[in-house]
């Protein structure tokens, strides 16, 4: 079962990532229309680019005014972020992973650093959890599919600690480990997850919008 | 059954096309406040296969994507007006009157009811005004005020339009002109202004399409109607300043109620009907009056309704505040210092050419010029809170109560300034504080920029008129 879920499972649910967001980026692309979003996307690109950038740049860091708004849901956000995507990325035993397959490795970070980012991601998206069922204004947008959206990302996390700590079985939880990474993979381009490229392609569009027609070219665009 | 149909053959007032005779604009007229209209509307019928074609050809990457990857994460909720204004009614965030209007009707491919419809109607119209406000606040770029507007397209495709709009369409369509302003009570309107206040400036003139001028300048259709003071006060400052410029007698109206409408074929009729001026008259450039709307209908967004690929006017275009600005530091207009206002003056920041098309500064840069305490709404520029009116809600009846509720968020806004004295260079806005003040009395005077720097301006000698 290892070997599947290592080997094989691996390899698809790698390819089904990768080509399924492109896929994303590519049909995003495709579908933007000047006509009908009314932005002058080609003729004025170069307002364009630097909007898309501007308006990236101010979200990927917390310099927008919904942080200064909501510092702790845009922290605990960011938090959440962060530590997702570098803890399983330079996590010693990934890499390694990495390496046995493909011959190739990067630097990674101590697994006591990595613990703490876990511990960081469960308890973010704990908060998260919370948030959906107490706040009334995010109760009535909340759906199960947010709920399972969550779930999907917090899992192999919850699993992860278990399978590294040892606190059970630790070959079966590696397994349910591996496999919650994969499902995760495999949810990005199906689901809202999705967001994780085409968070990029939305912010760089309304920041087209904002750089091209509505005052980039008086020198101004949006104060995100 | 039978009956409904033949009520509808004697009576159509609902539609799904736009009113294009004066005869249907004036048998919708005659139903006073819209009362025959919206019980007609309670049992017209949805044609859900063109619902479904609409859908099919114009929801692309950008709106999908918009639906797709919203996280629900809430950050919208206080950046409206109406969720503030409501207690926090959690029916009022952004996100939610998106979801189970737009987000509903794509999940369901347009095989929606009459019920479902008039609850898109109620929210497009009367719970949103397009200000665009919460879509800066949403981490992931999602401008909800983009999708209402396209949801009022859907709505007005199926005849689901508030009565005062579909006038308002129907206006554009048979006059032109958001009211039935026809060429020439235009041209004479401008005629009687310029003689009315020719004996105290010698020389007024008001140029009727007056080929290659410096300035094409452009109005809302309220001006020649309701307060031609206004055009007399533009053409006092033009006259001041020298400059040289037209008003053309068609192509005069900046105004599109058929953008708030939804009627996209009518908002391709109405800017074209001012660039075709443009390339009839030949100016430098145009500039349009003090108002929001006009400016967001055929300066940003017009012309791509015109089908121009860069997205320009064919001339280029100047918001009134940045012709007064130019006029005001190149020293053209001169302003008596000793006449700025003394109390405290506050700015209402227009979302149309603020928001939109930021113009932040430049309303800013001329406050020094007229206000000796000039103080900042606590969330300005593009920050600014919709004045409550905005997105045609001022006109609605069916909405005013909301659109009431909605201004106690400006009020408080204003309020915290201690400002008794508001500057609107918007008719929206304008319109929204007379009835804020109507309704709330707190005791605050508003204004455009035109009469208040009339009063303030310093008249050069030959200009004044002779003693007798």
């Amino acid at each position: 079962m290892y070997e599947f879920v290592r080997g094989p499972l691996a390899l698809i649910s790698f390819a089904i990532f990768f080509i399924g967001i492109i896929v994303r980026v590519v049909w995003y692309v495709k579908g933007l229309d000047w006509r009908l979003d009314r932005v002058a996307y080609l003729e004025k690109a170069d307002y364009g680019i630097r909007g898309a950038l501007k308006s990236i740049f101010h979200w990927i860091l917390p310099l927008n005014h919904t942080t200064a708004n909501h510092p702790i849901f845009m922290g605990a956000t960011y938090l959440f972020h962060i530590c997702l995507l570098t803890a399983p990325l330079l996590l010693v035993a990934h890499v390694m992973l990495i390496e046995e397959s493909w011959g190739i490795s990067w630097p990674t970070i101590p697994d006591t650093i990595a613990d703490y980012m876990t511990l960081a991601v469960i308890a973010a998206g704990g908060f998260l959890f919370a948030r959906r069922l107490v706040l009334p204004y995010v109760k009535i947008l909340t759906t199960g599919s947010d709920f399972l959206v969550l779930f999907i990302a917090l899992a192999p996390f919850i699993t992860g600690f278990i399978a590294y700590h040892q606190l059970m079985g630790y070959k079966f939880w590696l397994i349910v480990h591996i496999l919650c990474g994969e499902i995760m993979l495999i949810a990005i381009p199906f689901t809202k997850l999705s967001h994780f490229v085409l968070f990029f392609c939305s912010r760089a569009q309304i920041g087209m919008d904002y750089g091209i027609k509505r005052g980039g070219q008086k020198g101004r665009g949006v104060a995100w | 059954m039978a009956e409904e149909a033949k009520e509808q053959i004697v009576a159509p007032l609902v539609t799904r096309v736009p009113i294009k005779t004066k005869e249907e604009l004036d048998t919708l007229l005659a139903d006073r406040q819209g009362r025959g209209y919206y019980k007609e509307l309670d049992a017209f019928p949805v044609d859900t296969e063109a619902l479904k074609k609409t859908l099919e050809a114009t929801f692309k990457s950008r709106l999908k994507t918009w639906l797709k990857i919203c996280a629900h994460c809430g950050m919208c909720a206080d950046a409206c007006h109406f969720y503030i204004a409501n207690d926090n009614d959690p029916e009022q965030v952004p996100s939610y009157k998106i979801q189970s209007t737009l987000g509903e009707l794509v999940k369901k491919k347009g095989n929606v009811d009459n019920a479902f419809m008039q609850y898109c109607m109620d929210t497009a119209w009367g719970k949103c005004t397009c200000c665009n406000r919460c879509g800066m606040y949403c981490p992931h770029g999602i401008d909800m005020g983009a999708m209402m507007s396209y949801l009022r397209g859907l709505c007005f495709s199926q005849g689901f339009v508030p009565y005062e709009l579909k006038i308002g369409s129907g206006m554009h369509w048979v006059y032109k002109a958001q009211m039935d302003v026809t060429v020439q009570d235009f041209v004479e309107t401008c005629e009687w202004m310029a003689e009315e206040y020719e004996d105290d400036w010698p020389g007024l003139n008001i140029p009727v399409d007056k080929e290659n001028a410096d300035i094409l300048y452009t109005i809302n259709a309220r001006e020649p109607k309701h307060y031609p003071e206004d055009i007399a006060e533009a053409a006092i400052l033009f006259h001041l300043t020298g400059e040289n410029w037209t008003v053309p007698s068609e192509g005069w109206e900046e105004t599109s109620l058929v953008m708030f409408a939804g009627d996209w074929a009518g908002c391709k009729m109405q800017v074209e009907s001012v660039f075709e001026a443009m390339e009839r008259l030949k100016p430098k450039r145009m500039v349009v009056t003090e108002c929001g709307h006009a400016h967001r209908a055929t300066v940003t967004e017009g012309p791509y309704w015109a089908g121009i690929k860069s997205g320009d006017t064919p001339v280029p275009t100047q918001h009134y505040v940045e012709w007064l600005l130019e006029v005001l530091e190149n020293g053209k207009l001169k302003l008596d210092p000793s006449k700025k206002i003394k109390e405290p003056v506050t700015l209402q920041d227009p979302c149309n050419y603020v928001r939109n098309a930021g113009l932040a500064e430049v309303t800013r840069k001329i406050m020094p010029y007229i206000a000796e305490d000039f103080r900042e709404m606590a969330q300005n520029r593009e920050q600014n809170f919709c004045c409550s009116g905005g997105g045609g809600m001022n006109a609605l009846g069916r909405y005013r109560e909301q659109r009431n509720i909605g201004l106690r968020v400006k009020r408080d806004q204003i309020l915290a300034t201690g400002a008794k004295f508001v500057v609107s260079a918007c008719h929206n806005c304008w319109d929204a504080l007379r009835d804020l003040e109507e309704e709330y009395k707190i005791g605050m005077k508003w204004s455009f920029l035109k009469p208040i720097i009339l009063k303030m301006v310093i008249v050069p000698d030959h200009l004044k008129p002779k003693a007798e």
